[in-house]
């Protein structure tokens, strides 16, 4: 019987040897197969994909104004869905943000019938949103139910609280100056709506919060292991309070351009709104179960979202046709990675 | 508060009861034996479809699509009944279940062989079946006068002065509550929704589990489908439109964990009745209708945030003491 | 070693009876991980086979073989002479195979009778509930449970829910079974009582494979034992021929006393002080000291309540009594990122759920705990982050494709030391390892084990939390016995005598509760 060695000699002999044959590199190599097969490369190319065909089918497509008007359908939406990615990527989620754009609406509509000028507007409509986003934030981290079910639940009281103060009827007086925020271009050439140009800028904003700051960084760390990030020292209920408080901000945001925009408040006003939101935030390649995602995935399927109904529209589709095409890309495009990784892996 | 824990559904049945009572006593004309048994009738969809969603909750999964689905299956019914008006109303009881259930399969095997998070599916699905109605019926209508007598009067045929929508939902009751109490394929929901991977050690498929439970939301929203086109005499693209999130919310109120393996049928039912009551009641009270829909949000809240205490987050019990004072209070 | 192996591998060619079960040549890998390699084993009839092996040598990879958990990528099973393919569990049962195992895999909000019979409830597809209540209930009283069959699971003890387990194992009447370290969680009492059952069962034929990391249970028990090394079948043979040092030898690869080699560093002054730590539930009135340089052991069953008391410590849950004392102030540890801040670092024991994050890569894992110190002008800096990964990865020895390499592709033992790096980041002066080598192959846990006497000789002070005797006796200076949720006995390297001796007896005769005489509370 040969005596074993010992453990020191052994380690050192280990280590030793590890130092000559083991480098980490700092990256991955890069390959052009690894960047194309992401996900953000994949909405670019639908994304190309809809613009070419877009040119195709219909002349007006190109028009700058006609782009422009385009816009307005989906920018209020897609500035809640900056946030909303952001919920989403912290396994948390908000269904009441239409409703939130129903109540700030009201408010707003109110004031607005009372006389106040736009800036009174504007912070009114955003701080009842910001109030009702901390409700929300409140409830979340207070009880440890849900989210899914605690804004359910806000849903129905925000906009049953619209519906009841306002029943049947509408409100439609509103200073002209406010009403002119939202019908006319906020740069005239290249023509260039307010909420347009404000979603861009806290595009710009939510990306570099997102990717490049240490709060950021630590929402990642949230969303891929809520328990682990406790464990780290991140204050996650702190976090998760913000984050429902801003979502109620920039719904009432949301709501301030909206009636700006139309010029008229009924309490049904953006119905369904938060699932349009949601499938925006999914098609962006932001993971339902937490930790991936990308402002750059979202922003593109706002665009492909945006542009492929703006589309459509001009040929004449019905709004509840494309809805079926949206959901089958919200699907198929969810589903077939999946599809495609089985068979590799098959063969 | 142990004892609401035992008794979760008769707290709900009492909570109901003292509703019922005191809306009663303030407002003659709700306490009549002709209203209860309108509630009865207006709440039985709701009885049905929060049934459906539970067992779709019980497996930690959610289905968006329920109303859609109602809403398309019941266009393809109406459409079936114009080119067929003479089928008696069993064929197109039966038919709408199967288009239901093949609808409610489509998310299930989304869900369970590719492994695509619920919500994300029923999502999609919900706009896909919304749309389909238009898609399949070219825009139109159907409306009551294009209905059979057949197809129409089915839904409003009567028994002991109840409605047969609210005899069938007696009946799906009785099979969901002999489903997941009596059968090993329904203590099977509980399994996996409880313990996904303790499931998998005893043998339980989450594949065939979730497909199944799918296709039983699925099947009762398409039998739904039928009753609620025949019954309100038109079918069209708007019909149930946000009905799901009632739906949700009925089960949520009922006790249903969305944490999953965790839901009574009594529970469930409960949840919905109380939904049923308050919107039944608030036309008699002379109240707004448009109360409606906050007191629901402050319902939905105050029982899920009641729910979350009972249930408590307390830490183990280590010492012996602790366990003791435990096993006491069990006592 | 060579010619040592080989007498014990030809003790396999005196069969006594004809096996129950055979497996043949079995190998099983996971990406990067290779489980099992060509290992071969024989169950016989009215025999306990001890199957024993460091963690990670692939026990419980081959109870998920035998149970249709896992399937093999070679190999074959035969059972009673006839070859078997088990895809699920059912396969496994319906050739009569059963396991206990390690992890209690139940369903809290189900009764104990269901408990018990999910997966195969009497009755076909419609259950019969007055036969599962009526065979739950013969099945209890025969182990002796004092518990009704009607209760929720949750109301029971952690020892409680193990008799269930057991008594599932039971419900299939199976004539192999398998238990995967049933007596971790029980005390010496229900530990006799486990034994009892396990005689009873081998009286009726059955046969048992039994994992244990207790050599004494081994010897009590076992008639035959397996042992694996790093997925390999390094020997097998009968107990009764076979002596500890020789199955340590096996398990190991080299001699005990040299497995963990006590560093000789000077203890130098008082650091944490934690004094009367009480919580309602889970533990009383834990007093204890730290100091620097010094590396303090905290032993006791699993579930006797000492993560609790750190994760109390860290902030993870508030005291209702009891105060942290650091270098002479008292902490208001409000959170965790308070003891951080404190210089108090706790690497959890459940990796998966409470230390990695999966789908980060290992910079964005590393630098997490200490992101404020990668800020520049309100920016995280790449340069800074990856200069920090780069020297604790490096010191650590993590083996990776490159550091930008998602965690969730490491192997367990690269995760958990990512996992150890991300707090040495923090700079700790106190550092919690609790159950660190807990599931990690045996080339890691050598790395982490030198690297816990490196880290006290750089003058932290290090508290040890380990279920293995050999592990905490092998690096601790002093060791702190845990038993229901109390501090029950404190030991000192190489000091005492009887009861209080530094001795494996007494540290396991303190954690498992037994009455020693003379024994100081």
């Amino acid at each position: 019987m040969r005596e074993p060695v010992t453990v020191s000699n052994e380690s050192e002999a280990k280590s030793a040897a590890g130092a000559e044959r083991y480098r980490v590199a700092d990256h991955a190599p890069r390959r052009l197969a690894d960047v194309l097969l992401r996900w953000e490369s994949i909405l670019v190319m639908l994304l190309i994909a809809v613009i070419i065909g877009n040119i195709v089918k219909s002349p007006y497509f190109l028009d700058p104004y006609n782009l422009a008007d385009a816009t307005y359908n989906f920018s209020e939406k897609a500035i809640i869905a900056l946030v909303m990615a952001l919920l989403i990527l912290v396994r948390e989620i908000d269904l009441s943000v239409a409703a939130i754009v129903a109540l700030s609406a009201l408010v707003v509509g109110f004031l607005g019938a009372a006389g106040y000028g736009p800036f009174v507007l504007i912070v009114a409509g955003i701080a009842i949103g910001g109030l009702c986003g901390a409700f929300n934030g409140f409830l979340v981290t207070r009880s440890g139910v849900p989210s899914i079910v605690i804004t359910i639940g806000t849903m129905s009281l925000f906009r049953g609280l619209a519906q009841v103060s306002l029943g049947d009827q509408a409100l439609t007086t509103y200073p002209q100056a406010f009403l002119d925020l939202g019908q006319t271009y906020f740069i005239d050439w290249p023509p260039v709506p307010l909420s347009f140009f404000i979603f861009l800028v806290l595009a710009a904003v939510f990306a570099v919060f997102l990717h490049l700051t240490a709060t950021g960084r630590r929402l990642f760390a949230i969303g891929a292991n809520p328990v682990a990030a406790r464990f780290s020292g991140i204050r996650v209920d702190r976090i998760r309070f913000a984050l429902f408080t801003l979502s109620g901000l920039l719904s009432g945001l949301g709501a301030v351009l909206l009636t700006a925009r139309i010029g008229t408040m009924r309490p049904n006003i953006a119905l369904g709104w938060e699932l349009d939101i949601i499938t925006v935030v999914i098609l962006g390649g932001v993971a339902i179960s937490g930790g991936i995602g990308t402002i750059g995935g979202v922003v593109l399927a706002v665009f492909v979202l945006g542009l492929t109904t703006f589309g459509l529209s001009l040929m004449n589709v019905p709004g509840i046709v494309i809805n079926v095409l949206l959901g089958l890309l919200l699907i198929i495009s969810i589903a077939a990675p999946i599809l495609i990784r089985r068979v590799v892996r098959r063969h | 508060m142990s004892l609401f824990l035992k008794y979760r559904e008769i707290m709900l049945g009492l909570i109901v009861l003292v509703m019922v009572t005191g809306i009663s006593i303030s407002t003659p004309a709700f306490g009549t034996l002709e209203n209860g048994v309108g509630v009865l009738n207006d709440t039985a969809f709701l009885f049905m479809m929060a049934l459906g969603q539970m067992v779709v909750i019980l497996t930690r999964g959610i289905d968006l699509s329920v109303a859609a689905n109602l809403a398309l299956t019941g266009m393809l019914v109406g459409m079936l009944n114009q080119a067929f008006p003479d089928l008696p109303a069993i064929v197109y009881l039966a038919s709408a279940l199967v288009i239901g259930c093949g609808l409610g399969m489509i998310n299930g095997s989304l869900i369970a062989y590719l492994g695509i998070p619920p919500i994300v599916v029923t999502l999609g699905t919900l706009a896909i079946f919304r749309g389909m109605i238009v898609v399949v019926a070219g825009g139109d209508q159907v409306n009551a006068s294009e209905m059979s007598s057949t197809f129409a009067g089915f839904p409003k045929l009567e028994f002991l002065g109840l409605s047969s929508v609210f005899w069938i939902a007696v009946l799906v009751s009785l099979a969901a509550w002999f489903f997941l109490s009596m059968t090993r394929a329904g203590r099977g929901l509980y399994a996996v929704g409880g313990n996904p991977v303790a499931a998998r050690y005893c043998g339980i498929s989450l594949t065939h589990q979730e497909l199944m439970a799918y296709a039983i939301s699925g099947a009762i929203a398409g039998i739904c489908g039928y009753l609620w086109v025949a019954r309100y005499g038109v079918a069209y693209v708007e019909i149930a439109s946000g009905y799901e999130l009632t739906v949700i919310a009925a089960c949520v109120i009922g006790g249903v964990s969305i944490g999953g393996g965790i839901g009574t049928v009594a529970g469930t039912l409960l949840g919905a009745l109380f939904t049923g009551v308050i919107v039944n009641a608030l036309p008699v009270m002379q109240v707004s209708p448009f109360w409606q829909m906050a007191i629901s949000g402050v319902v939905i809240l105050a029982a899920v945030i009641i729910n979350a205490r009972a249930e408590g987050r307390g830490g183990k019990l280590i010492l012996p003491e602790a366990r003791r004072a435990a096993a006491r209070a069990k006592a | 070693m060579a010619d040592f192996l080989l007498r014990e591998i030809a003790l396999t060619n005196d069969t006594l009876t004809a096996p129950i079960l055979t497996l043949s040549h079995v190998s099983k890998s996971f990406p990067g991980v290779r489980a099992l390699h060509d290992v071969s084993l024989d169950l016989r009839a009215g025999e306990v086979t001890a199957l024993i092996g460091e963690n990670g040598a692939g026990k419980s990879t081959i109870v998920k073989i035998l149970t249709g958990i896992y399937t093999p990528d070679a190999g074959e099973i035969s059972v009673a002479g006839k070859q078997r393919h088990f895809v699920s569990p059912r396969d496994s049962w319906g050739a009569g195979i059963a396991a206990i195992h390690q992890e209690t895999v139940m369903f809290d909000d189900l009764s104990v009778a269901e408990n018990i019979f999910m997966g195969h409830m009497p009755g076909g597809r419609l259950i019969d509930w007055k036969e599962t209540r009526a065979r739950a209930k013969t099945l209890l009283q025969r182990i002796e449970a004092d518990f009704d069959a009607d209760a929720p699971l949750k109301t029971l003890s952690v020892a409680q829910k193990h008799m269930v387990e057991i008594t599932r194992a039971l419900s299939h009447d199976a004539s192999v079974i398998i238990m995967d370290e049933p007596t971790a969680a029980l005390s010496r009492h229900e530990i006799d009582e486990l034994f009892r059952i396990i005689a009873q069962l081998k009286a009726e034929g059955r046969a048992i494979l039994f994992i244990s990391h207790k050599f004494d249970e081994i010897f009590r028990l076992s008639d035959r034992w397996v042992c694996l090394r790093d997925g390999e079948k390094v020997g097998e043979g009968l107990t009764r021929d076979v002596t500890e040092p020789d199955l340590v030898r096996l398990m190991v690869g080299r001699p005990i006393d040299q497995v963990f080699p006590k560093r000789d560093i000077p203890i130098g002054a008082r650091v944490l002080e934690v004094e009367g730590l009480t919580n309602a539930t889970e533990f009383a009135d834990v007093s204890f000291s730290l100091h620097k340089g010094e590396i303090l052991g905290l032993y006791g069953l699993v579930g006797a309540g000492r993560s609790e008391v750190m994760q109390c410590v860290f902030g993870m849950t508030p005291p209702t009594s009891g105060r942290v004392v650091m270098n002479g102030r008292e902490l208001a540890i409000k959170a965790p990122i308070d003891a951080i801040e404190a210089g108090i670092s706790y690497v959890p024991e459940d990796r998966q759920h409470q230390g990695a994050f999966l789908p980060l890569g290992i910079r964005a894992n590393t630098t997490l705990a200490s992101l404020a110190e990668h800020v520049r002008n309100g920016f995280l800096s790449l340069a800074s982050e990856m200069k920090a990964t780069r020297l604790l990865g490096g010191r650590l020895s993590v083996k990776a494709a490159h550091w930008e390499q998602t965690l969730g592709d490491l192997s367990g033992g690269n995760q958990q030391k990512v996992v150890i790096a991300k707090w040495l980041a923090t700079k700790p002066k106190v550092i919690i390892l609790d159950e660190p080598t807990k599931g990690i192959d045996i080339g890691s846990k050598a790395a982490v084990h030198d690297f816990i006497g490196e880290l006290a000789e750089e003058g932290l002070a290090v508290i040890l939390i380990s279920s293995e005797l050999p592990e905490i006796m092998g690096l601790s200076d002093r060791v702190l016995v845990m038993h229901e949720g109390r501090i029950v006995a404190r030991f000192v390297r190489g000091e005492g005598t009887g009861a209080q001796a530094w001795s494996p007896e007494a540290i396991v005769a303190a954690a498992t509760g037994t009455p020693i005489e003379g024994r100081a509370a």
